[in-house]
């Protein structure tokens, strides 16, 4: 967006403008935002009438409650299990998509269909499909998915976990494929040449090729799992008790249902640090060895 | 979408960008939450078509809630207006439930609310006055004292803040009352409970039956709610949540505040509640289906139920299935058996900030359409007994007369009406209430738990 390597500037000119539209974007519906949002958070506001400037009240409400601990441990649940259940099984999904075959390209039409639906519309069709009395399992008379789903706190975390996964595989599985398409063919003929099997290929090719292939969809997954909020909202609405309560939710909940603008600006503050420190943490992993090259030769 | 996809691009060159993406992608986290949260509570617009509020337009604009039957009688109501009217015309937009009680104090928030704005009264009216979101209507009804005197004098107990009126009572009285399922109780052989003692007695018979002793739209969390305000009244009458909303300090922990707790959480614990209860929404009337489909016995419900499983339950209703009583007395309680609680109608205020030719407008409405003879007659005909004065008559050459004159006595009987306690008390107040609520059912935390959170928020 705004590095501009030194050769390019010297032949041609400051290219800096290109980066306008972004920036007016990014400022506007990003920094401006945030901006407010910081400082509602030392206002106390229901949303209605005036806003009056309060010090760190919201912050003290929004640090002492015990809620927060609990939608901060929730959120990072969320997070750490959506991730460990995604990454193989898209990782998988994409390498497997990544084939030419005619085949393959037809069962990813079909895999790909969870991308075109929109969160609300997949979460009222599972909570119609999961619903105890009148749903799937009542309705084929199969008492193993009678379950109360949504209804008992462990279960209805798991089924947050199902459906987001059954959202966002495909999304990951896409970005897999593509990495894997960029592998060049010349190093899987090499290591066939050299008897490596279909395993050997996999994990000594594919998966260091596809290294920053997974920090990208790990940033993706990791950072979007703390913005889950529609999906979860329209499935439990945080429920049973405060089972799927994540923070995105606790912050809608405080704004709009409670009309505390002050503590859910708080909190819009926490996930915005959250968020930041773990897409900072994650290009660390991705190391810094500027040697390191994944491409061919290297 | 476009943000993500354009960031798999990246995973080539990773060192260049992808930075400033993280932070992008970071903080447009919350924004966007909020932004979603602002922008798309799914409206759908009726009658006149223009959808949306704000006091730009001409016409006067007027939400409320979607659910049927109630919503076709609202929607024609604003349709007669508008034909006899056409100048002066009113746009309406209907919501679920859920979304419209967020929706409006957003549109308010954002100066963009409409012309009328449908609501409970009570707390959350309060906190629009204090707000100065909407209009003093004292003025109005003093100049017009037939409109104020055709409806019932005890529906403007929740339109009243500090002495003076901010919203037009419309529609209908709707206590909540207890209905069961005649036909199963005939097939276990049991009669309808006369006391605690009953209901709790009749929960292992009717799950040794197979049947749910109670349907229960928990996920809602006013549903629950409703078990609480019967068992406050029943065990310390009317008083024990009066000390909650005067504010008095520690009001929860009452004693027969703990022993109503305990009663409700015994009966959870003894499976008295539909299975899956609490991921059941009210919104969608599964509670109902629950009742008319014969998996539950009986539901603490809302008297505006009665028209949708008229509507949905096939001959339920109009067969003589549906049984229906006031909330049985507790053993050794305080509370007349007498008291109910629920809505003592609905109210219609009028936004500050709309134009005065809007204003105009909604008076018209109030004054020539709301609870007039024609929507008395369609509310009547739904089994609602609407909160215009001398509709008894009509109410016993009505199909439904046991079911109205029962609604009639109830209300009118009632040594004292409670206002449902969501909308009686602060939006804060009844979120907070609403949250230790369904933790209370889910027996995540203890009564004792329950008062301490929630005295902590009195007064709020």
């Amino acid at each position: 967006m705004s590095v501009t390597p030194a050769t390019t500037r010297g032949r041609h000119g400051s290219l800096a403008w290109l980066a306008v539209p972004a920036l007016v974007f990014f400022v506007g519906f990003a920094v401006i935002p945030l901006v407010g949002v910081l400082a509602l958070s030392f206002t106390s506001w229901d949303g209605i009438g005036d806003i009056s400037v309060s010090g760190f009240t919201s912050w003290h409400a929004v640090l002492t409650d015990p809620g927060l601990p609990h939608a901060l441990w929730v959120t990072f649940l969320v997070m750490a299990l959506s991730w460990a259940v995604q990454t193989p099984a898209s990782l998988l999904l994409g390498v497997f998509l990544a084939g030419r075959q005619r085949y393959r390209a037809v069962l990813a039409v079909l895999y790909f269909v969870p991308l075109l639906l929109s969160s609300a519309a997949i979460a009222i069709t599972y909570k119609a499909l999961l619903d105890p009395n009148f749903g799937l399992g009542a309705g084929l008379g199969i008492e193993l998915l009678a379950q109360d789903w949504l209804g008992e706190a462990h279960l209805a975390f798991g089924i947050v976990i199902f459906v987001v996964s059954w959202q966002f595989i495909p999304f990951h599985s896409l970005i897999y494929q593509a990495g894997v398409r960029q592998i060049p063919r010349s190093m899987y003929e090499a290591a066939e040449l050299d008897g490596a099997g279909r395993v050997r290929r996999f994990f000594s090719i594919t998966l260091p090729q596809l290294k920053y292939t997974i920090i990208t969809s790990s940033t993706l997954m990791v950072v979007g799992s703390l913005t889950f909020f529609d999906l979860i909202f329209v499935l439990t609405e945080g429920g049973p008790g405060d089972a799927t309560r994540v923070l995105a939710l606790d912050m809608y909940k405080r704004g709009f249902q409670a009309n505390l603008m002050g503590p859910a600006s708080a909190i819009a503050v926490i996930l915005v640090l959250v968020g930041l420190a773990l897409a900072l943490l994650l290009r660390r992993l991705g190391g810094r060895d500027p040697s390191s090259s994944q491409m061919e030769g290297a | 979408m476009i943000n993500q996809l354009s960031s798999t691009e990246i995973s080539v060159e990773p060192r260049t960008t992808s930075r400033r993406t993280f932070l992008s992608l970071a903080m447009g986290v919350p924004v966007g939450a909020a932004l979603a949260a602002c922008g798309s509570s799914g409206p759908t617009p009726t009658g006149g078509g223009a959808s949306g509020g704000g006091a730009a337009a001409g016409k006067a604009t007027y939400w409320y809630l979607s659910t049927q039957p109630q919503e076709g009688i609202r929607t024609a109501s604003v349709d007669r207006f508008n034909k006899a009217n056409p100048n002066t015309q009113i746009a309406a937009t209907t919501f679920q439930n859920d979304a419209y009680k967020t929706k409006i104090k957003t549109a308010l928030g954002a100066g963009q609310a409409p012309t009328i704005i449908w609501g409970w009264g009570g707390g959350t009216l309060r906190t629009y006055v204090q707000a100065g979101q909407v209009d003093d209507l004292t003025p109005w009804f003093d100049q017009n004292p037939a409109i104020k005197d055709r409806l019932f004098p005890s529906s403007f107990g929740a339109a009243t803040i500090d002495g003076k009126i901010y919203a037009m009572p419309a529609e209908a009285v709707q206590p909540i009352v207890l209905f069961y399922n005649k036909k199963v109780f005939d097939q276990v052989g049991v009669q309808p409970p006369e006391s605690w003692g009953d209901i709790m007695e009749l929960v292992p018979k009717f799950n040794a039956a197979g049947i749910a002793p109670f349907s229960l739209g928990g996920q809602s969390r006013w549903t629950n709610m409703m078990w609480l305000e019967f068992l406050f009244d029943r065990v310390g009458g009317p008083e024990l949540f009066g000390a909650v909303f005067d504010a008095q300090k520690d009001a929860w922990s009452n004693p027969a505040a703990l022993d109503a707790l305990t009663k409700v959480q015994d009966l959870v614990k003894a499976d008295g509640f539909i299975k899956g209860f609490s991921s059941i929404t009210a919104d969608s009337n599964a509670d109902q289906a629950l009742l008319y489909t014969g998996k539950a016995a009986m539901m603490l419900h809302g008297t505006w139920t009665y028209g949708s499983m008229a509507l949905d339950g096939g001959d339920f209703v109009s067969g003589g299935h549906l049984g229906y009583m006031n909330f049985p007395p507790v053993e050794g309680g305080k509370g007349d058996p007498s008291n109910t609680v629920g809505n003592p109608g609905q109210y219609l205020s009028i936004y500050s900030k709309a134009t005065p030719e809007q204003k105009e407008t909604a008076k018209k409405f109030f004054a020539t359409q709301v609870l007039s003879p024609d929507e008395v007659k369609q509310w009547i005909d739904t089994g609602s007994v609407p909160i215009a004065k001398g509709s008894e008559s009509a109410l016993a050459s009505s199909k439904d007369a046991a079911w109205l004159e029962f609604v009639y006595g109830v209300a009118s009987n009632a040594k004292a009406f409670g206002q449902s306690w969501d909308q009686a008390l602060s939006p804060t107040a009844a979120e907070t209430l609403l949250d230790n609520i369904s933790q209370l059912f889910q027996l995540s935390i203890t009564p004792e738990e329950f008062a301490a959170n929630m005295n902590a928020v009195i007064g709020k």
